[in-house]
């Protein structure tokens, strides 16, 4: 691949090619749940098909858009990107892990969900491809930081573009969050797996799992985000409302988005109480800037709509352009993530989380939150980059233009019947929702097959989005190329604040986390400890 | 950092809200001692079918009328199965794992827990009617993870 976005559009096909897997798993696992048959309905391929979806949709697709998008907004922001050989290493790496780990997976040999909870054990080529992955996207990671150091040489005293700042808090989270991955896949996952050691505690091995689980959502989190602040407003035709409150935002997710694991935790045995409560503490303290984003987001659409001459108090909302996929995409998004964020207040609620914890409610909140708000964003964000990047016009624009919508739906139907359905006790990831014929399986039943149907809705969505990708990429008109344009705030920062100093938060981060793991960890390995040999029951 | 009026009332007003979820959560937690099973006790997990007290699974009326129900979570069932306790007093409930990790979720109540294998469990609560309730696994365990379901028998209790 030739051109200055070669690196980036090999990770978005990457990123889009796991996408479609994925979802074409997806719609079949909906089916399986409400108990609908089809050919090759099995308990063994549902669990295979249940690992598959979330490794690829949750890591492989995230991390691979993600890694895309960093090396286009370092291009077009900074006019550079350093270490450009690396780079390519760095995505051979990760695509070579990533194939290895999803054979694995399709193999039959690691269905143990991504999660990967031991004493389940998968074959160690699962663990060691994924290990490539993370190894992948570390090279990206200093990529990412040496083109900044690079930029910062010949701007000395301007402040990084926010788009940039974005997503440098993008990489710290993930150094961060990955730190504990490591700890939990290669000091102890992979020797157990090969035979090295007989035993592993399953206790610590989720700890170290939820240090990386809840700053993964963030290390999802922060790059839609970024296409909210600096490509959405210039779309919408207006500006960013607060430039300096967005660099706030980002700095308190590298803050808070790490010490708060224990709210995956709490119905785990072996913690303390008292912690399980001071990560609750923090958990609601990583709600506040989602609230302030809310704001800002919303008053530079209202920006934009006046801009345009709306008048009254919500002519605005009309002067947006709903017809424009990105627009749309992330309209919808946002919105969405309105109940998943009230809805997440509701997990991380210490006690209140007994009432869903593992229910079918949890499906359907990560479905808002990383299926649509993620997910949804990153499409709407493939509709805008994918003309300016390959030179081409965008193909099937009306199915571009319907495919958001038609996502939104078939959400709005799955996840309200699925939040419902965990309400009434339904337990997530089963392959039928009978559970052996019980009587309350006949309250679930509707509920799960209106689910299905939201699950087949979503696929037809997803194939007009592949369809639509697909065609552009390959057969699009060749066009003049549009620039990517980021959105001007309201009030340009002149000046590096302390907002910028993202190395001093990092170091608080550092002490935040250390206060929140610290002693619940030393006390956890001071305990009399057994260990578990694996299982291997699918 | 200059901040628009609207958007710092906003901030406030965003502020003050969690504060209140935080302050319902520690009402709750203090006042009326609603806390998530945190029980600490460990349990060498490949001896749990011969220890003294997980070997021999079942439910115990104690000296004082309190209740304990020792049960063991195993790819794919519940050990006993049915629980039956007696309806209006404290059942303590203490779990754990011989093999890979399990959920225990009594269906219709917040009684809701991991079972990790290495670890024992522990929670209180009480059925204040008599009845049914279903008991399932919810975290996957293998291959028939689904079928791993057990009933929870609330008894009236005659005086």
């Amino acid at each position: 691949m030739k051109g200055k976005h070669a690196l980036a559009s090999a990770n978005f096909a990457v990123a889009i090619i796991a996408f479609g897997l994925a979802a074409c798993l997806a719609v079949l696992q909906s089916l399986s749940i409400a108990d609908i048959s089809f050919p090759m309905r099995r308990e063994d391929l549902y669990y295979l098909s249940v690992t598959a979806h979330g490794v690829l949709m949750a890591i492989v697709f995230t991390t691979f858009f993600i890694m895309g998008l960093g090396y286009l907004i370092a291009r077009e922001a900074l006019g550079r990107l350093a270490a450009v050989r690396t780079a390519w290493c760095g995505f051979a790496v990760a695509t070579v892990g990533t194939v290895i780990t999803a054979g694995t997976i399709l193999a039959g040999k690691a269905s143990v969900l991504y999660t990967f909870y031991p004493p389940l054990q998968a074959h160690p080529a699962f663990y060691i491809g994924a290990t490539l992955l993370v190894v992948g996207s570390w090279v990206w990671g200093g990529v990412m930081i040496a083109s900044y150091r690079s930029w910062r040489r010949d701007h000395p005293d301007t402040p990084v573009p926010l788009a940039v700042h974005g997503i440098l808090t993008t990489v710290i989270i993930w150094f961060l969050a990955t730190f504990g991955l490591a700890v939990e896949v290669v000091g102890m996952l992979i020797p157990w797996s090969l035979g090295l050691v007989e035993k592993i505690d399953p206790l610590v091995a989720r700890t170290f799992f939820w240090w990386f689980g809840h700053p993964l959502v963030y290390f999802w989190l922060v790059p839609t985000y970024v296409l909210w602040y600096t490509i959405m407003p210039k779309v919408a035709g207006g500006r960013l409302f607060s430039d300096p409150l967005a660099r706030m935002v980002f700095v308190l997710f590298i803050l808070f988005s790490t010490p708060v694991g224990f709210h995956h935790q709490f119905a785990d045995p072996g913690i303390g109480a008292g912690w399980k409560l001071l990560h609750t503490f923090t958990t609601y303290a990583v709600l506040y800037p989602s609230f302030v984003t809310a704001f800002t987001i919303i008053a530079s659409m209202e920006v934009a709509g006046r801009m345009k001459g709306a008048k009254g108090l919500f002519d605005w909302i009309g002067k947006l352009p709903w017809g424009d996929p990105f627009f749309a995409s992330v309209g919808l998004a946002m919105l969405t993530f309105a109940f998943g964020g009230f809805g997440g207040a509701i997990n991380a609620a210490y006690a209140m989380n007994a009432m869903v914890h593992n229910t079918a409610w949890i499906q359907a909140h990560l479905h808002l939150t990383v299926g649509t708000t993620v997910a949804l964003s990153f499409m709407g964000a493939a509709y805008y980059f994918l003309p300016r990047i390959t030179g081409r016009e965008l193909r099937l624009a009306p199915l571009a233009k319907i495919q958001p919508y038609l996502w939104f739906l078939g959400m709005a139907l799955f996840s309200t019947s699925y939040h419902i359905a965990g309400l009434r006790g339904l337990p997530r990831r089963v392959y039928s929702a009978s559970l052996l014929g019980d009587e309350m399986g006949a309250q679930w039943a509707t509920l799960t097959k209106i689910g299905a149907v939201g699950g087949v809705v979503l696929f037809v969505s997803s194939l007009c989005f592949l369809l639509v990708v697909a065609t552009t990429w390959t057969t699009g008109r060749r066009t003049q190329v549009e620039a990517i344009e980021f959105a001007q705030p309201l009030a340009p920062v002149e000046r590096r604040g302390i907002w910028d100093r993202l190395g001093m938060w990092t170091a608080v981060a550092i002490g935040l986390i250390i206060i929140a793991y610290g002693y619940p960890l030393v006390s956890m390995l001071s305990h009399e400890r057994f260990g578990s040999p694996g299982f291997v029951p699918f | 950092m200059r901040v628009d009026l609207y958007e710092k009332i906003w901030m406030g007003v965003a502020a003050a809200l969690i504060v209140i979820f935080l302050a319902a959560i520690v009402v709750a937690a203090g006042a009326y001692a609603i806390h998530p099973q945190s029980h600490v006790e460990t349990i060498d997990p490949t001896t749990v079918l011969e220890d003294p007290e997980f070997g021999n699974p079942g439910v115990a009326i104690q000296p004082d009328g309190s209740v304990v129900v020792t049960l063991v979570a195993e790819m794919f069932f519940f050990d006993p199965d049915p629980i039956e306790v007696p309806a209006g007093r404290p059942v303590t409930f203490r779990l754990t794992s011989p093999d890979v990790i399990h959920g225990f979720e009594i269906v219709g109540t917040n009684a809701n827990t991991m079972v990790i294998p290495g670890y024992v469990s522990e929670f209180t609560m009480s059925f204040a009617e008599p009845g049914e309730h279903l008991v399932v696994c919810n975290e996957y365990c293998g291959l028939l993870h689904h079928n791993m379901v057990g009933k929870l028998i609330v008894q009236e209790v005659g005086e």
